[in-house]
């Protein structure tokens, strides 16, 4: 029987027809593609742009345009003191200040050789942990509202406030604290601190109930979120994706556990990794997440030492006023010389498990007043590559649902 | 982690005694010096810009698979521009280890090759260090302006001769005068 020669061009053509038939029915570039432009001034997307080409609904490509609201952290640190970067640092990232300020002073610390008292590595614990339920609760907040459950949004707004007021009560401040600084903390907790934390904490856990009701066990989160945005782990090892995104492909990677800072070498706890690596699975570990910083508070309260909160190696430089001021109020004022803090030569690096993922601090120091260089990672700017290679394959009506899951916060990659 | 904990640490520490043997054996036909800093949690490394997809191969191999930044340190005084590459790993043994690659470029016309092939996640990092230092990676699939307005003008914002401009009282930005 004679057999009809295929020709190679007819070849060519049913194999590229099968390979868009598989790839989500992807064409190739340049065919009836049409350039959406998504923000910056998007309600939901922040002060970001998304230039997506779609065909259809389908979105081919994927390109985020961050750099809306660049700040140069890392230039205007190059012309001040050490000692008044630490305010600058928490600029980026609004809700979650601590983490990054505690990076920051740590590496200023490794610089100079400060030494850290115990009960200020626990207040700096306690007080981190605090920030990040907050953060989490926005970025569940945004998560909601992208989802157009808009109840969700106003509980997590609500329920953020909580902690938010924690932390005022302990630093004075509502947002940006600067209440770490080289060598211990700015002020002693208040008497009745441990009590109202601990109503806090408990009304907290109390409607974390609530939440699985609302948000977790609800039927339109889910079918909008189960399988979207799929990230394997190998995937999400090679794209250097870090946070609770990471987590929630299967890889247990947290520096709070790789790297202990502060108190958290001495505390149990776990962290929370999900296998699934799909949108639901990165809302569901953020929510364990909670969890366990409520244990950790809890933990470090029982154990938080009596004590000095700033090393004697700066409390010793203090003059008779700051002395007495410091003995009666436990407030911390600082030597004149601390303006003009002047590390010795040399590089120092340290990183933080920030409410996102690991923040990254390098300071470079040529022996002046000012960083020769500060580096200053966050964990946004490393999670922004999934932008470009998670969404491709997805509808346009995915893309919120993707970037509300991924927890993106527009100023922190922005820096 | 601690000053006085950490100078305990790098004594006791077997995992980076061996981490520092095996990163030895392994490259010592290409790289120029290797140094844990004090903490022992850092290793930096410095490389010719020849050789640096070699030792990126070689790092990938024993399993650091991503790029936790790729920058820049201006030294207008020696001409040059020193690249730093922070290279990390989300395996159990290596994970507390950061490995800093830094290598020496010319000043007045650094080039270097891209590691986007070798490490995907250093693709954007890249576009950040080339907007604000200059440094052309060859063979980036994508170098385009990330952070800067698109038609930014002048001197590479992160070096050393970019002055800041700051605003005089009552001053306006252009746009608005």
């Amino acid at each position: 029987m004679e057999v009809e020669k295929v020709s190679e061009e007819t070849l060519k053509e049913i194999s590229r027809e099968m390979f868009v038939v598989r790839d989500t029915g992807v064409k190739e570039e340049g065919e009836r593609l049409l350039e959406l432009q998504i923000g910056p001034a998007h309600p939901g997307s922040g002060h970001m742009r998304i230039l997506a080409w779609v065909d259809g609904d389908i979105v081919v490509r994927c390109d985020p345009d961050i750099g809306f609201v660049h700040r140069t952290i890392e230039k205007l640190s190059e012309n001040r003191a050490y000692i008044k970067t630490i305010p600058l640092v928490e600029r980026p990232s609004l809700l979650d200040t601590t983490p990054m300020t505690i990076g920051y002073v740590n590496a200023v610390e490794k610089l100079m050789g400060l030494e850290v008292p115990p009960r200020a590595r626990y207040l700096r614990t306690i007080l981190a942990e605090i920030t990040r339920i907050a953060s989490h609760f926005y970025g569940i907040g945004i998560l909601s509202i992208f989802l157009g459950h808009s109840t969700g949004y106003m509980w997590a707004f609500g329920d953020r406030e909580i902690m938010i007021e924690l932390a005022t009560m302990l630093t004075g401040a509502r947002i940006t604290y600067a209440y770490v600084i080289p060598g211990g903390v700015r002020r002693d907790m208040p008497q009745n601190f441990p009590d109202q934390l601990e109503k806090g904490l408990r009304y907290i856990e109390r409607r974390l109930k609530e939440w699985e009701k609302i948000f977790l066990m609800n039927p339109v989160v889910e079918r909008r979120l189960r399988d979207i945005g799929i990230l394997k782990p190998e995937i999400a090892r090679i794209y250097g994706v870090t946070g609770p995104n990471l987590r929630a492909s299967g890889v247990d990677f947290d520096v709070r556990m790789a790297e202990p800072y502060e108190a958290y070498d001495e505390i149990d706890f776990m962290i929370p990794v999900a296998e699934e690596g799909d949108a639901y699975a990165r809302g569901l570990v953020r929510f364990k997440e909670i969890e366990q910083s409520i244990s950790i508070i809890r933990q470090a309260l029982k154990k938080i030492p009596d004590g000095e909160i700033i090393s004697p190696q700066i409390s010793r430089l203090f003059n008779p006023l700051m002395k007495k001021i410091y003995s009666e109020s436990r407030r911390v004022k600082l030597p004149s010389l601390m303006a003009t803090l002047k590390p010795p030569k040399g590089e120092a690096v340290a990183r933080v498990e920030a409410g996102r993922g690991e923040a990254l601090f390098h300071i470079v120091s040529d022996g002046s007043p000012n960083p020769y260089r500060f580096r200053f990672v966050t964990p946004s700017f490393r999670n922004v590559i999934l932008f470009k290679y998670l969404i491709p394959g997805h509808r346009i009506a995915d893309i919120p649902a993707i970037y509300g899951s991924l927890d993106y916060f527009p100023p922190e990659a922005d820096r | 982690m601690q000053p006085t904990q950490s100078s305990s640490v790098i004594s006791k520490d077997s995992d980076l005694e061996m981490l520092l043997h095996i990163l030895e054996n392994k490259l010592q036909n290409i790289i120029i010096r290797l140094y844990p800093d004090k903490s022992g949690r850092a290793i930096y490394i410095e490389v010719s810009p020849d050789k640096i997809k070699d030792l990126a191969l070689k790092l990938l191999e024993l399993g650091f698979e991503h790029v936790k930044s790729v920058t820049g340190v201006d030294y207008p005084s020696e001409n040059s521009i020193e690249v730093l590459i922070h290279v990390g790993s989300y395996l159990r043994t290596l994970r507390k280890y950061i490995v800093i690659i830094k290598t020496r470029l010319d000043r007045n016309n650094p080039r270097i090759s891209t590691l986007t092939d070798v490490w995907p996640s250093s693709e954007f990092h890249e576009r950040e260090a080339w907007e604000m230092f200059g440094i052309y990676f060859e063979g980036h699939p994508d170098l385009r302006r990330l952070l800067l307005p698109e038609d930014f003008e002048g001197v590479w914002p992160l070096r050393k001769d970019f002055h800041i401009r700051t605003r005089k009282p009552g001053e306006v930005e252009p746009p608005w005068k």
